[in-house]
């Protein structure tokens, strides 16, 4: 198998078992983000205690890309410094995804990322 | 009878390789592919006969003109209409825009604009943007099985709408509508009658005088021509009585600085150098199917829709969007494996109903039919609404043309068991 077959493989996994799927109790903030073009849905909901990301999770409907990289994301972030989820930049994440996809399908992939980078900064506005 | 794999060698695209695989276009519904033919026809007129039609006194624009005009006729005949009723513009959708724009300008405030539930985008928003002037949008509803309501047009008949628009075949479900009963309907209340004929007129029998309505739209492009070249067929007492949409040079007659007077129909509706070469390329587009012979065409996609119905029972949790009866369904294959719902936060929330949903998502299955060499389109079809009033967030969706074949549906369902194998969860 190559690196990007188990990649594939990685994030199928993460799409028939996601991670930290449903809701949390008391969530300090929680942000819904939609894919007009193909109807992807990724709704997070995160604690954020003394700028440390501390519990995150997520409902939603959508592609295997969408959603299983939602579920990887899920567990890359909690417990990190919200600095660091923030400074995060799309290309960062699809490097961790290690996917050859397509722009198409690169903004399934990154559906959650914007959904908790949204999340934090609303956090932070208040 | 049509022998599809005869008809493959006629494409060269079709011989193309994808993923290790032989290429099975299933996405004719958006655009067909383009036999030698036609191909030819087009590098003939630009090798051979190119110069700006209907100005030039010298022999190679006369031949242009020449080459344009036969077009207009040869695709005038093919659905049976007056040369004089053929309009040239790029698509339906610019079609569609040209008779909302001209049509639109007699309109006031407090008219009605009839559509139905499964219009296309392209038969929506150009009519959304007469609510500017107070021009109301009505729907004819569609039946849970995915026809149309006849009760309900017939009640909204009644307000009164100027102008009635339906599409001929849905691009999304699939439904024949019922339109030569719909036209004298509509007529009885005084509205002007449009027939989307996008899927209608590359894959059956279309006569513009036999339906008796008053305007008829498609493209060249889903019915082997070019891509850029479509039609809006017109009465001429209507295209007579209505504004031009572009202006600019051709369509007029006379110009001062002041004004201008129009040039008779149809070069009214023809500003600026037009697309010569498509329309060679449709007219060579129109001699292949009618060689085929439209009934034929229409045959065998029955036969591949037939053969699709068949085989759709091998597939557990299939959810079909479609007419069940092959008779009044064009060849458009519209499905989901499992349910997909639209994800409704609210809804989904209040019903407690968070558990992950079963259904594959349509791109999953387009992608991953793609690695069969399959091309299948997965989405909204251009049909937002429609989706919304089916309650999905999108579908995948096959569409067969001549040059399709059962073994073509055989490897469908082939790798749709692999597909759902590998996205079960």
């Amino acid at each position: 198998m190559t690196d990007e077959e188990i990649n594939a493989e990685i994030i199928l996994d993460h799409y028939r078992n996601p991670h930290n799927y449903g809701r949390i109790e008391n969530p300090t903030s929680e942000v819904t983000e939609y894919n007009p073009v193909c109807g992807d849905t990724v709704h997070m909901e995160v604690v954020e205690r003394n700028g440390i990301v501390e519990k995150v999770s997520f409902l939603g409907r959508g592609c295997s890309i969408s959603q299983g990289s939602a579920s990887m994301l899920t567990d890359l972030v909690t417990g990190k410094p919200v600095e660091d989820v923030m400074k995060m930049s799309s290309d960062d994440y699809l490097k961790i995804l290690g996917l050859d996809l397509g722009p198409a399908r690169e903004k399934c992939a990154l559906l959650s990322l914007n959904a908790i980078h949204k999340a934090l900064k609303e956090e932070g506005d208040q | 009878m049509i022998d599809g794999n005869l008809i493959k060698n006629d494409f060269p695209i079709l011989s193309r390789k994808f993923h290790g695989k032989e290429l099975v276009y299933l996405d004719s519904a958006a655009t067909s592919q383009k036999p030698r033919s036609v191909i030819d026809s087009i590098s003939d007129y630009y090798e051979n006969h190119n110069a700006n039609v209907h100005r030039g006194i010298y022999r190679l624009s006369e031949e242009g003109t020449e080459l344009y005009e036969k077009s207009r006729k040869n695709v005038a005949d093919f659905v049976s209409a007056d040369a004089r009723e053929i309009v040239y513009v790029r698509n339906t959708t610019e079609g569609l825009n040209l008779l909302a724009y001209s049509l639109g300008k007699k309109l006031s405030h407090g008219d009605t604009v009839l559509l139905t539930e499964m219009e296309h985008h392209s038969n929506m928003v150009p009519w959304q943007f007469l609510r500017d002037k107070g021009v109301r949008i009505e729907y004819v509803k569609m039946k849970e099985d995915f026809t149309l309501d006849m009760e309900d047009y017939a009640e909204k008949l009644k307000m009164r709408p100027k102008i009635v628009s339906v599409t001929q075949s849905s691009n999304v479900v699939g439904t024949i509508n019922p339109i030569k009963e719909m036209v004298p309907m509509a007529h009885e209340v005084n509205a002007a009658f449009i027939v989307d004929g996008a899927q209608s007129v590359p894959h059956m029998p279309v006569s513009f005088s036999g339906l008796d309505c008053d305007f008829l739209v498609f493209s060249g492009h889903k019915m082997l021509g070019p891509m850029g070249i479509g039609c809006v067929v017109g009465k001429l007492e209507e295209l007579r009585a209505m504004d031009p949409f572009l202006g600019g040079g051709d369509m007029i007659r006379e110009v001062s600085y002041d004004r201008a007077t129009w040039n008779d129909v149809p070069y009214k509706f023809e500003a600026g150098t037009q697309n010569v070469a498509g329309s060679i390329g449709l007219s060579a587009a129109v001699d292949y199917l009618r060689n085929l012979g439209m009934n034929n065409v229409r045959e065998h996609e029955l036969l591949l829709i037939r053969e699709t119905s068949r085989r759709m029972g091998e597939i557990e949790d299939l959810e079909f969007f479609g007419p069940a009866d092959p008779g009044i369904r064009g060849g458009v294959f519209s499905f989901n494996l499992g349910s997909v719902p639209a994800f409704k936060l609210e809804r989904d929330l209040k019903s407690g109903n968070l558990v992950v949903s079963r259904g594959v998502h349509p791109h999953d299955v387009a992608a991953s039919l793609d690695m069969h060499g399959i091309a299948v389109r997965s989405g909204h079809h251009c049909a937002m609404p429609l989706m919304g009033r089916m309650d999905v967030a999108a579908t995948t969706r096959a569409s067969y043309y001549v040059y399709n074949t059962v073994e073509d549906v055989n490897k469908l369902f082939i790798a749709l068991n692999d597909v759902k194998r590998e996205f079960a969860r």
